[in-house]
């Protein structure tokens, strides 16, 4: 090939800078001192994050997130190890059909799940409950879970579990002793992926979080139909930073298998 | 090594693969598709009067129409944008070498990761009055007042097409990898000039990616919510929004039904559609 930069190549780097700008800017305003968020910032400070770490409302919806996180994260990775297992394995008529059925949550539009859910929620008295949230939020994420542990069980190789009940070991030995210890990555990947659909999510807690279990996506929404106060940079930078983070944890992970 | 456990005796029909798909499956009946028909079912029942009338007043209001309008062009828009963007560069990305690729790769996985609210947030930053967009215009003297760039039908169509274009990358990235480049080299062997070669090889192979792209982009473009609420103005209000603010403001449970039925049946026939077209097993790595 030519040693010539081709066009296209350009564009590529032209867009590929658009996508990742905004995301460095936030971070960047987020340590100015200006109020009016301006970019780049004519003088530096901790501020906001100080605000944001001294702030009780803000740490209590932080910590309702972390909690509605992980719960939902178990129960998804649980439910969707056992589901991707079936689906890798399983012999099915219609296994088309069962894939679709069950990304259906990540197509039909959240609005319109949430408000489903808040209907069965006023009556049933769950609205500002933390478990429901953390349950209603496993629906998105087990579909989540489900894309990523079949493509990793598929990489599990099928024979070692056959050598394993050939040679005597029962259905729960061989899950236990070889697939998830084999699957282990791919099960800490989607447990870190239903983690961050939980934590990020917005709609569905937005019906249902009520006054008293406002997550942080929610507290940040409120926020920004009304003022846009500055804080809102650190803690979207924190969330950038969070998101980063599982990021080099899941290859970090990966890496160390491979 | 315990021996109990090496027993094999007898295998509960339980553990058997095929069974382990049903708690999943029984999760997502109670908890999805449960709330979902009983929202439909029951705001249909409890509506005194015929609902059958509601959906049809619901569906030849005037405000319905202007919503859905919006709501199925400005998908088109973005979805087309988002399009535009995402070719060149899962492109570069599919022929790139492994330093190239890792930084493309930082810049769509990275976004595409990250919040909707906080993306969302990151454009109102850039495109405000005060934004670096602006303040560039004003400062090269293109402009001496602020252009309004925000909460109006640019700011969505900026905002949607970014929060969208890492699912398009993402999907054609998919496709173009497995185009044989020796087919490119081959057909300029041949004598077609790099165009060409792009044009009646490289494209047509990269079609389904295109489409399964489109369909996924612009069903996930009609049920937008978070981007056109914060930074639309009045006058871009979408099908999800409108349901939003008839449960929040004014509780009107059956005109909220009859507006999510016509989105959720808009979406279900694409999704229909994108699965007939999309070979989901292939897609998981079969």
């Amino acid at each position: 090939m030519s040693g010539r930069i081709k066009f296209v190549n350009i564009i590529s780097a032209i867009l590929c800078i658009i996508l990742i700008a905004p995301i460095l800017i936030v971070v960047v305003v987020s340590f100015g001192k200006n109020r009016y968020m301006a970019f780049p910032p004519s003088a530096w400070s901790v501020k906001w994050y100080l605000d944001f770490f001294s702030s009780s409302d803000w740490m209590s919806s932080l910590a309702i997130s972390l909690v509605i996180g992980l719960v939902s994260s178990l129960i998804s990775t649980t439910l969707g190890f056992l589901g991707a297992y079936s689906l890798s394995r399983g012999k099915y008529g219609n296994k088309k059909l069962l894939i679709s059925f069950c990304l259906l949550p990540l197509i039909i539009p959240s609005v319109i799940t949430s408000v489903a859910l808040y209907f069965v929620s006023v009556p049933l008295g769950l609205v500002g409950s933390k478990l429901w949230i953390a349950v209603c939020h496993s629906t998105l994420s087990v579909p989540i879970v489900l894309l990523i542990l079949i493509s990793s069980l598929q990489g599990v190789d099928e024979s070692v579990e056959r050598a394993a009940h050939s040679l005597g070991a029962s259905k729960i030995y061989t899950f236990t002793r070889i697939v998830i210890p084999l699957a282990a990555p791919g099960i800490l990947s989607a447990a870190f992926f239903s983690f961050l659909t939980s934590f990020d999510e917005l709609i569905i807690s937005l019906f249902l979080s009520g006054v008293s279990s406002q997550t942080l996506p929610v507290r940040i929404w409120n926020s920004l139909l009304m003022d846009m106060e500055p804080v809102i940079a650190a803690i979207s930078s924190f969330l950038i930073f969070v998101t980063i983070a599982l990021l080099m944890l899941e290859l970090a992970v990966r890496k160390l298998r491979a | 090594m315990a021996d109990s456990a090496l027993r094999r005796g007898r295998e509960p029909a339980l553990f058997k693969s095929e069974n382990l798909i049903y708690p999943a499956l029984a999760f997502l009946l109670i908890f999805f598709v449960l709330p979902l028909v009983w929202f439909f079912v029951k705001s249909a029942l409890d509506y005194d009067g015929s609902f059958a009338l509601k959906l049809y007043q619901t569906f030849t209001s005037g405000l319905f129409m202007v919503v859905a309008w919006k709501t199925v062009w400005i998908s088109l828009l973005v979805t087309a944008l988002a399009l535009l963007a995402a070719y060149p560069i899962a492109y570069t990305m599919s022929r790139a070498g492994p330093g190239t690729f890792t930084l493309a790769i930082i810049c769509v996985i990275v976004p595409y990761f990250t919040s909707i609210i906080v993306r969302t947030y990151s454009w109102m930053i850039i495109l405000g009055t005060n934004g670096i967009i602006n303040r560039f215009l004003m400062f090269t003297g293109l402009t001496h007042k602020p252009v309004a760039l925000l909460y109006n039908t640019v700011g969505v169509a900026i905002g949607m097409t970014y929060v969208l274009l890492p699912y398009y990358v993402l999907t054609l990235y998919s496709t173009m990898k497995s185009i044989d480049s020796w087919l490119m080299q081959a057909g300029r062997g041949m004598g077609a000039s790099n165009f060409y070669a792009f044009r009646k090889i490289f494209l047509p192979l990269s079609m389904p990616g295109v489409i399964s792209g489109f369909l996924i982009v612009y069903i996930l473009a009609v049920g937008f919510f978070i981007t056109p609420a914060l930074m639309g103005g009045p006058e871009n209000v979408m099908m999800a929004m409108l349901i939003q603010r008839n449960i929040e403001i004014t509780m009107d449970w059956p005109l909220a039904s009859a507006l999510s039925l016509f989105l959720l049946v808009i979406t279900l026939a694409i999704y229909a559609f994108y699965c007939k077209y999309t070979d989901l097993e292939k897609m998981l790595g079969r």
